[in-house]
This record gives structure tokens, sequence and C-alpha cells, in this order.
């Protein structure tokens, strides 16, 4: 009998000693995964410097943060929902949606479409409703009637696309209200305040998703939905209100986008869809849900932009762009594929 | 019954109030009975095992005893008190735990945040502290000596690992009796070792353990008190020391032991040609080398437990599994490895172990089903022909009476038991030289199963060589001999003649000989 338990003793020790290297160095791969496109923003960044050295100017560098803002805070949303291990493509129609309706209501008729029968200040929180019933109407399929979320969201994206068609006529709202316009166009500090919304989105997005139980429950909802139920989540919950976040946000995104127009275009955010899963999954997130930052996804949607912005100023042909935004999908996939060495899901 | 009432009086006594105590437990699930009047008490510090074959009860009772079902009668009873409401969970975690074999472990969280999941503590702002939440989990893990790095994802813990976690995190709700279901079937011999030792300890700290295992051996090692329950009934519980192996396994496989069914035939001629011959083979690097062969006309039992790889050997017979070497030859000819074509080619019909996955298309008509191995035979001026097709069909549905009003009919609306007849049915279809059958009567009434097991005689008997796949005693008893797989290995050759008992504790690893 003593004879075994040295055995298993010495078989224990040899347990200790195995594990003792690999966590440190997992540990040290999670958190270059966050930052994995660090190097090639400095590629691109130097490259752009190179190609037209207007590129690291101040104004520049705004112009690029301003475009990518809106879109970015619809990765911000997707991103939200692909950890929780679902998907949402609506979203792209609830950004254009959800001004064209506030628009719809506030715009007197006359030219356009408007209806006039809501003034103007009522612009901000209308969008935003309408943006939080879209998700909640999302939920009411997804989580309380289990459809398939990818075909409920996807039939969600042609309704809600063909509703601002409807109401607007297929025309472009003008004349928006003031209300509308004002975080596009004030500046907060040198900056202009769409850019501010953007990074405090993120900013918070980044605390909630690491440092509180809401936001580690997504993790774990997407990771292993059984587990998380069984370690007392309330899954249901927790996905339904993130789909109603996550619509909320686009919305928010597109009135950033109408404010900086000045207009409701029918086609608003259509097909935006795929370059936002293709900023997140840059950006490490995985599709299968749980895994990847809030950080890595701003890192992706940073990294597309600054491309566009370096061929565009590199004089490639408006043409070509279009192109050119595909094959900077492909391209940059690949890099972060090589960059964090971990199949992409 | 009445060893029944002995046993529960064979208690040791002088040990306290029981950690868990179930009474008159009964659970119906629709028409079947899971559990009837089942009782087990466990006492404090002790390593309980609680054993039976499949069906008999053993996750209905954890079921039970964790608070996921209530039972329909009887009661559970924590150290006295009456067990907390199901909607309780918090409650139920701090008197039980369980480890299952699936794993509840999140995969792309890190072990820290596993054992913490959805209670993490915060610090100022509401914020989730992420040092101290590692400082309480390398405290917790060390305070049962469990050497992991609470800083790596969960999804690079071993097997063995995941258990401990699992193990200590049920310990830090105040747990202080743990269910292991089948902790042992994922693990090989030094962790098996490494667990054991990890339960001796435990149990020196107070804690209780239910072991739940299909190796009984196991149980002689590590348990001091066994439960055994049948047929959805409690048979016995006694202290091991008391329980001779013999014993055990009756109790297990029920009193009467019968020998093979009398349908004697004589024994496979000499002379019958060699059909399959496998050669050296090993599924995966490192298993042991396994050679057999099987005759025409000649039924063999490929036998054993979960996890003993029997159905990793069948897979790779028929080409399902890519074998990392070894030979298989069906009628003097090499198969090659991992093709199901070649093996299709090569004569072997196949009835594979999940017939929802592997077996059919469910919303194809039987026709469809049973000749898509078979396209070659429907062929007329280099067309599929429906009629061909039928024709083939209706002999088949025939022959294994599938009760359909015709071949046309999707095999989705048929019961059970006749989508396992459709799937026999297509293996028959290319009239093959050999048969491999896994799991082929699992899940189907007793009529189908007599039916499935008169078709593979009826095809023995013009000459096919034949495979079963099976740890159901009923599915073997037709066998020439029975081949008894245990962890992986080849352990023994049982001539036909053999009785319940020796085939059990040879697929347990119980060596009844040596008492």
């Amino acid at each position: 009998m003593s004879d075994t338990v040295s055995t298993v003793n010495n078989a224990v020790g040899a347990e200790a000693v195995r594990p003792a290297r690999s966590p440190l160095r997992g540990l040290i791969i999670a958190r270059l995964r966050d930052l994995a496109l660090i190097p090639a923003i400095i590629v691109i960044a130097i490259v752009g410097q190179i190609v037209n050295p207007v590129f690291l100017h101040t104004d520049n560098l705004l112009n690029v943060l301003q475009t990518m803002s809106e879109i970015a805070i619809l990765v911000l949303a997707e991103t939200l929902v692909l950890i929780a291990g679902k998907m949402d493509l609506s979203l792209e129609s609830t950004f254009g949606l959800a001004p064209g309706i506030a628009a719809w209501l506030i715009v007197q008729p006359g030219v356009t479409h408007g209806l006039g029968i809501v003034p103007g200040a009522w612009a901000i929180p209308i969008t935003l409703l309408v943006g939080a019933l879209i998700g909640a109407f999302n939920g009411l399929l997804i989580v309380r009637f289990k459809l398939n979320g990818f075909i409920v969201t996807l039939g969600m994206l042609i309704v809600l696309r063909g509703m601002l068609t409807g109401i607007s006529g297929g025309k472009t709202f003008f004349g928006l209200p003031e209300s509308m316009l004002y975080m596009s166009n004030t500046k907060w500090l040198g900056m202009p305040a769409s850019i501010w919304v953007c990074l405090v989105a993120f900013a918070v997005a980044i605390v909630v998703l690491g440092f509180t139980r809401p936001g580690r429950a997504l993790y774990a909802i997407g990771g292993n939905v059984d587990a998380a139920r069984a370690a007392g989540i309330r899954t249901d919950r927790v996905l339904w209100l993130t789909l109603i976040v996550a619509s909320t946000l686009a919305a928010l995104g597109g009135l950033l986008l109408s404010g900086r127009l000045a207009s409701v275009a029918a086609a608003q955010g259509s097909g935006d869809i795929f370059t936002v899963f293709a900023a997140a999954v840059i950006g490490g997130i995985s599709l299968n849900g749980g895994r990847g930052s809030m950080f890595g996804a701003f890192t992706g949607v940073l990294l597309l932009f600054m491309i566009q912005n370096v061929l565009t100023l590199g004089g490639v042909p408006a043409q070509w762009i279009s192109a050119l935004n595909g094959a900077i999908i492909l391209i940059a996939l690949a890099v972060s594929r090589i960059t964090s060495g971990k199949a992409q899901e | 019954m009445t060893e029944h009432a002995a046993a529960l009086d064979d208690r040791p006594a002088g040990s306290g109030r029981p950690v868990v105590e179930a009474t008159h437990i009964s659970k119906r699930y629709g028409s079947t009975t899971a559990l009837y009047d089942a009782a087990i008490a466990v006492r404090p510090g002790s390593t309980h095992a609680l054993v039976g074959r499949n069906g008999a009860g053993k996750s209905t009772l954890v079921n039970i005893l964790t608070g996921l079902q209530a039972p329909d009668t009887g009661q559970v009873l924590f150290g006295g008190r009456p067990a907390p409401s199901l909607s309780d969970r918090d409650a139920w975690r701090r008197e039980v735990a369980c480890v299952y074999q699936k794993s509840t472990i999140i995969p792309s969280l890190t072990v820290a945040e596993n054992l913490y999941l959805n209670r993490q503590g915060t610090g100022r702002l509401g914020l989730i502290g992420w040092a101290s939440l590692r400082r309480q989990a390398r405290q917790l893990l060390a305070a049962w000596s469990v050497d992991v790095d609470v800083a790596q994802p969960a999804s690079s813990l071993s097997v063995e690992q995941r258990q401990l976690v699992e193990i200590a995190r049920a310990l830090s709700f105040g747990a202080r009796f743990i269910i292991l279901d089948e902790p042992t079937a994922q693990l090989d011999g030094a962790a098996i070792r490494r667990l054991f030792a990890r339960i001796r300890a435990l149990q020196g700290q107070g804690v209780t353990f239910l072991f739940i295992s299909h190796h009984l051996q196991e149980i002689y090692e590590i348990c001091d008190t066994v439960t055994v329950l049948r047929d959805a009934r409690h048979i016995l519980t006694a202290p091991v020391a008391d329980v001779p192996r013999q014993h055990l396994v009756a109790a297990m496989t029920g009193e009467n032991v019968h020998l093979t069914s009398a349908n004697e035939r004589p024994p496979v001629s000499a002379e019958a040609a060699t059909v399959l011959q496998v050669r050296d083979l090993a599924v995966t690097d490192g298993m042991e080398k396994l050679s057999f062969s099987v005759r025409a006309g000649e039924i063999v039992g490929l036998a054993g437990g979960g996890g003993s790889g029997k159905v990793e050997v069948a897979e790779a017979l028929v080409g399902l599994r890519k074998a990392a070497s070894g030979e298989v030859m069906v009628s003097g000819r090499a198969l090659r490895p991992g093709s199901v074509p070649d093996a299709l080619a090569a004569g072997v019909g196949l009835v594979p172990q999940d017939r929802h996955r592997e077996g059919f298309v469910p919303l194809l008509s039987i026709a469809e089903n049973v000749t898509m191995t078979v396209p070659h035979r429907l062929r007329r001026f280099g067309l599929l022909a429906p009629g061909n097709r039928d024709r083939i069909a209706r002999t088949l549905i025939d022959k294994l009476t599938i009760k359909t009003p015709g071949p046309e009919l999707p095999v989705a609306s048929l019961s059970g038991g006749n989508q396992q007849k459709v799937v026999m049915a297509r293996a028959l279809a290319s009239e093959p030289k050999l048969l491999v059958l896994i799991g082929p009567t699992a899940g189907v009434d007793v009529r189908s199963k007599e039916t499935l097991l008169d078709a593979v005689e009826d095809a023995r008997s013009s000459g096919t060589a034949v495979l079963i796949v099976s740890d159901e005693l009923d599915d073997l008893r037709a066998c020439d001999r029975v081949l008894v797989m245990l962890q992986g290995r080849l352990t023994r050759e049982i001539a036909r003649g053999w009785n319940d008992n020796d085939l059990v504790a040879a697929m347990e690893g119980v060596d009844l000989d040596h008492v």
C-alpha cells in the first residue's frame, strides 16, 4: 500500500510540473491577441505617410475617425451579439430605418415624404426608441419563440429596409431638424462630437465586457450556454437585453451618419453589415461566440478605415474602391489569421 | 426483495446521519418507469458506489439527488433536513454537486473566471477585480491542493484537470457531497490512479462521494459501500467488502443466470473461407494492435463497455475512421484505410452506431434510403430507374417486415424500430460478404429486435460473415464467439455457450476466477 501511495504522489508531482509553462504562454497569447492588429495599424500609418504626407495630419486623422465612427458603433453592437453567440444581420437596416422614422415624423411634407407631426426636439428619443423596439422584436422571435437568429434577422433586414423605402417613397429625407445634426456638426474640445460618442461608447463597452458580471455573462453564454445557465445566469434575459442594446446602438450609429450627411437616404446602411462582420472577425471576434474583445473589434474597424483612407489618398480611382474594399477585407483577415496564429471560426 | 431489506439493515452503524438519504423514490416518464421505490443513503465521509447496467435508473437518481428533477413520490433528505425546492439552485449547490462526463466548464474563459462565474467579486464602482478574483481562485485551488494555473484558459485543461476544477468549484459552494458520473471513462490508467489518490485525500478532508462507474474493478479499489440498481429498482446496498464480485455481477444482471439461447447450429467448418482478416490494427497511435478474423457463415461479437474502443475498431473496418496502422482484408482484398467507397466495393455492409446521424436521410423515401449504397443495381439506360428501386425496396420491406404503406414513405415518419430496419435493409441491399453491425438493436422494441436478429441469421446462413459490435447481451447470443475489448485492448475471446455473468464480468474488467 505504501508503495502505491508513493507512486501516486510521484504521479501527482509530475502532474504539477507539466502545466507550469503553458498557462503563462496562454496568458501572453491572450493578451497579444488583443493587440494583434496594432503592428498592422502602425505599418499602414507608415505606408500612408509615405504615399501622401497629408495622412498623419490631424485633420485627416479626424476625418478617418469621423467617417468610421458610425460604422464603428455598428461594429460595437454586432460584437456584443456575436460574443453572446448570436448574429444580428438586421442592424444595417435599423441603422437606416431608425433615423428614417424620426425624419419621417418630423420633416414637413413637401419636397420629401415627411409627415411633420412631431416637433424636432423629439428626433433623438424617437430614433433610439425605434432601435430598442426593433431589438425587442428580434428578441421576441429569437429568444422567446426560439426561431433561428440568422434567418430571423435576415428577414428583419429585408422588412426594415422595405419599410424605410416605403415611408420615404424611395427618396431621401432632407431638411432634418437641428437636434439630428447636432452631434455631427458640433466640436467638443476640438474634436467632432460623433467621434467622442464613438470613443466613449467603446470605452464603456470595454469596461462592461471586461469588468462587470453582465459583460462576463455574454462570454459565458457564447462559450457554453448550458454551463452559463447552470451557473445561475439568466441566459434568455441577457440575450434579449443584448439584442435590444445592439439595435439601440445601431440606431445611434445611424443618427450620427444622418447628422453628418444632413439627410437620410432610403439606402442608408444598405450592405454595411458585411463590412461590420469583416471588421469584427478581423478584430478577433469569433462567429461561434464566446471569444474576442471589444478593443480587438475597435482595432479591426480602425484598420479597415485607415486602409481605405490610404487608398483614397493614393489616388486610387473611385470606381475601383469597392473591389479593393473586398480585397482589403480578405487581406486583413489573412493578416490577422497569421498574427493571432489561430484558426478563425 | 428480502435481500433489499436485509441489505439496508446491513448499513454500518454509528456513522451519524447520512449526508443524503433518499427513500421510496419513484419516477415515471410517460409509460416508462425510470425508478420504482428506489432508495439510497450515503454516510458522511464514505465513497459510495452506484452501479447498474444502462437503463437501470442511475442517471434519473442522480438528477433527483442534484435537484434537476423532482421525484413523483419519495423524499430526499440532506443531513436529515428536507431538500430545498427545485427552483432554489443555490441551496442545492450548497448541498450537492455532480461532475458530469459532459463538461460544465466554459472553454473560452480562464480557470479563475470559471470558478467564480456569475459570482465574481466586485470592488469599487461595481467592477470586477480580476487580481483579487485570481487570488481567491488560487487560494481555493490551493486549499484543495489542485495544481492548476488559474490564469490559463479552461480550454487548455486536460480532462483530469477539468474534473479537479469542477470538484473545487463544487466545494467552494459549500457542498461536501459530490457525485462523480463515470469520472474514469475518459482517463488513462495513470490519471485514474491520481484521481483515486485525490478522492482519498478529499475523503480525509471530510468530503463524501457518490461514485458511478461501469468498471467494477474500480469500485472494489476506491469505494466502501455499493448500491445496485436494476430495471429501475433498488437491488442491494452493502459494504463493498461483503459483496463478492460474482454476487455483484449477478445483482446487476439479474438472478436468473441463463445460458445462451438454444438455437444450436453446428460450428463453422474449418474450411469456410476467411472473409474478414484484421491484422495489427491500431485505430490511433499508441493503441495496442489487434488482429482477428471472421469466416463466411460465422457471427462474431465484438463486445465491451463504453470507452472500450469497440466502436472505433468497427468504424475503422468500414472506412468511417482512418486507422493509424494495420491492415483490413475482405475476401483477400486489402481495404484502403478511411475509404467508405472502397469498403462498399469490397462487399461490406454497415449498420452504423447512430442511425439518426449516419443511418438514413430522414426526408428521403424508404426506397431511396435502402438503395443508397447500390446505385449500380438500379441503372437502366444509364439512368436511375425508379421501378428497379421500388422492386428492391419492396423485397427488403417484406423481408424485414417494415411497417409502411409503401416504399415511397419518408423514413422520418417511421417508428424507431422500423427506422432501424431501414438501416439494416440498406446494409443488406448490397448483398454484402461482410456485415458490420454496430449496436444493431439499440433503442428498438422487442419485436423489432427479433426481426432484426432473424435477418442477421438469414444473412449468415447464406454465407455472409457477420461482426456484431454491441454490449447488449441479446445481440451477442447468436454469436459463434465473442471478442471482448476493455480500454482499447482485446482482452478475451469467449466461445459460444457463455453465461451472462461471465460476459458482463469480462466487459466490466472483473476476473471472476480470482475472487
